[in-house]
């Protein structure tokens, strides 16, 4: 672990307090002038003033730029380190989409201008409406939705308005326990009940399970292909086709569509809706740096009800269409998050329809060089082909005082964000491993070797020793939950 | 062991109940809280919810994960163990005793359940994987 023997980046690491304790009265980053005009209360000019004075921290800019920087050198981030969060594909984001989504003639564009003067912002819209139609092979693409979990909630609705349009009441959902762990949650939260089916030893619906479930009151499937075992449901066609018999629907969650760009099209094996996380398999920021963005692709089945407005082309030019009397309507102010469908645009312009595939090839070929490297020491508790992850457990380290948790600790101390754990919900202390596309075969070392001389040499209990902010306590911080900030006084 | 009591009975989902005619005492095993770590949250129904077997009663929320809870036999609740909803992490002392989750009315008599011995035998299979 050479790479350990200096600390990288900054020499020492500043405690900060929280700007509030730090705050000075009357400081402040804007000289603003004397006050021209008489003062007026605030009671007198509203009708609901505040009475208790804003507790607002007060710093001048050069002690809040230092707050916010000093506090920027504790984080980890995908410019720092592999990030390898099985069914979270963290990729890197390229600074080329950046650039140009930051531009002054994108980024400053206005939601009010008629469409007539947003025809290149338009053509933006259009085109990547298209490519995603194209990577999924299906007919319709909305870009509304805000989120992956929006955008689940979005093709949810979409199922819901189907049924209602042919006069029935459904109110099953299907979902797999390899499903992506969001999907139960949007189904509930769109009124539908969830059944979930067990897979097989293999890791995969067998259409038998779907048969002892599938009945009249089935309003879909929802599972994720490949699955979060990182597996390929092989038998997904039949599953369409059976569910479709029953007039029911299959939403297939895009989360790990990064596997399968370029090699497999939801639409040509029947899926009805999928989302897409334009964070996952687009290369737009994750997480904080976002904001995130969910569109979807329907099929025929689903197009009348698609959220408007929709795009057109009349006489050459982009129009925004309103009048579609089944739509479920808006689900998204203005657009949806235009700022990331530029981000997109660009990395699919900039790789290309075989740029794509690669990426996908590529992440396959990450996701199974670390099961190479891995699976003498890691146990697989279902040990079939996979594809851009893979998931182990700990029943091999049981007997060192490991386990999953304890290892995941450990690796923050080597610098590396650790892996996705307990997650699938169907293998016990799961090891999650995605390390996508991105990552080199020395950075994917780094990994492999530092967990391997975790297991070798387990000095776990305290862990993370090594970093700013050491072993917290999560029990307490679950139990006692705070999320604001309390005065002393 | 002695670790899982005769008198009770167990399902599948590491819940347990122990019958007297038609009242149930409902609580989750020894095993099902090793598998959970740190339990920091326990969400219980309200006296007087009716459940089917198998049903989801309510969830139970550690460190690591939150999982849902089911009844092992159908029935209406008459007792919750606020006691327990209050410090969820004393769950691990007694959970086969003073730390049960619900009271319930039975409607129907217990089917599908697993002795001690079957449970032991069960949870034997599910920590070798």
């Amino acid at each position: 672990m050479d790479f350990l023997k200096k600390s990288t980046g900054h020499s020492v690491v500043l405690e900060e307090a929280p700007s509030f304790e730090i705050s000075r009265e009357g400081a402040t980053a804007i000289g603003l002038p004397a006050l021209d005009v008489p003062r007026v209360e605030p009671k007198k000019a509203f009708i609901k003033a505040r009475v208790r004075k804003a507790r607002l921290p007060e710093l001048s800019e050069p002690e809040v730029m230092r707050h916010f920087t000093r506090m920027s050198t504790w984080n980890y981030a995908i410019d720092l380190g592999i990030y390898p969060l099985g069914s979270c594909t963290m990729k890197y984001n390229p600074r080329l989409n950046e650039e140009i989504a930051r531009s002054g003639e994108l980024s400053e564009a206005h939601p009010y201008d008629p469409p007539e003067w947003s025809q290149g912002h338009l053509q933006v819209m259009w085109e990547l409406t298209e490519d995603l139609k194209g990577v999924t092979g299906m007919p319709g693409v909305s870009l509304q939705p805000a989120a992956g979990a929006h955008g689940e909630l979005t093709g949810l609705m979409l199922v819901a308005a189907y049924h209602k349009a042919k006069k029935r009441d459904r109110k099953t959902i299907l979902t797999a326990d390899t499903a992506h762990g969001t999907n139960p949650a949007s189904a509930a939260l769109a009124g539908f009940q969830i059944v979930q089916i067990a897979t097989g030893e293999d890791g995969v619906i067998h259409p038998e399970a779907l048969a002892a479930v599938l009945n009249d009151d089935v309003a879909a499937l929802m599972t994720t292909n490949p699955n979060t075992l990182g597996i390929f449901e092989k038998n997904i066609q039949t599953i369409a086709n059976m569910l479709h018999e029953k007039d029911a629907l299959l939403y297939i969650d895009g989360a790990n569509l990064n596997a399968v760009l370029g090699l497999s099209r939801p639409g040509d094996f029947g899926a009805d809706v999928i989302q897409f996380n334009l964070h996952k398999t687009f290369s737009t920021p994750h997480g904080g740096g976002g904001p995130g963005s969910g569109p979807i692709a329907v099929s025929e089945r689903l197009l009348p009800f698609l959220p408007t407005p929709r795009l057109e082309k009349q006489d050459g030019k982009i129009v925004l269409v309103e009048s579609t009397p089944q739509s479920i309507g808006r689900v998204k102010a203005f657009f949806g998050n235009y700022g990331m469908f530029i981000r997109a645009w660009c990395y699919i312009r900039a790789l290309g329809g075989e740029g794509l595939r690669q990426v996908s090839e590529n992440a396959i070929l990450n996701a199974n060089y670390m099961r190479s490297q891995l699976k003498d020491v890691l146990h697989m508790p279902v040990n079939a082909p996979t594809l851009h992850e893979v998931v182990f457990n700990d029943r091999n380290q049981r007997d060192l005082n490991l386990d999953t948790t304890k290892m995941a600790k450990r690796l923050i101390d080597y610098g590396m964000h650790p892996m996705t754990v307990h997650f699938p919900l169907c293998v016990k202390s799961a090891i999650m491993i995605e390390p996508t596309e991105t990552e080199s075969r020395s950075e994917m070392d780094r990994f492999v070797c530092a967990l391997k001389e975790i297991i070798k040499t387990p000095d776990v209990e305290q862990a993370p020793t090594r970093v700013f902010r050491e072993k917290v306590d999560e029990t307490k911080a679950a139990r006692e939950l705070r999320l604001t900030y309390k005065f002393k006084d | 062991m002695s670790q899982y009591p005769k008198e009770l009975q167990y399902t599948k989902e590491h819940e347990w109940i122990r019958v007297d005619g038609t009242a149930g005492i409902v609580g989750i095993t020894a095993f099902a809280i090793e598998q959970l770590g740190d339990v920091v949250h326990l969400d219980l129904p309200k006296v007087g919810a009716k459940f089917k077997a198998g049903e989801s009663f309510g969830t139970i929320e550690s460190t690591k994960t939150v999982s849902d809870l089911y009844m092992p036999v159908a029935g209406t609740v008459a007792e919750v163990n606020t006691a327990l909803t209050n410090a969820p992490e004393d769950i691990t002392q007694d959970p086969h005793g003073k730390n049960w989750l619900v009271k319930v009315t039975l409607e129907g008599a217990p089917s599908n359940l697993m002795t001690a011995d079957q449970y032991q035998k069960y949870i034997a299979e599910a920590s070798s994987h």
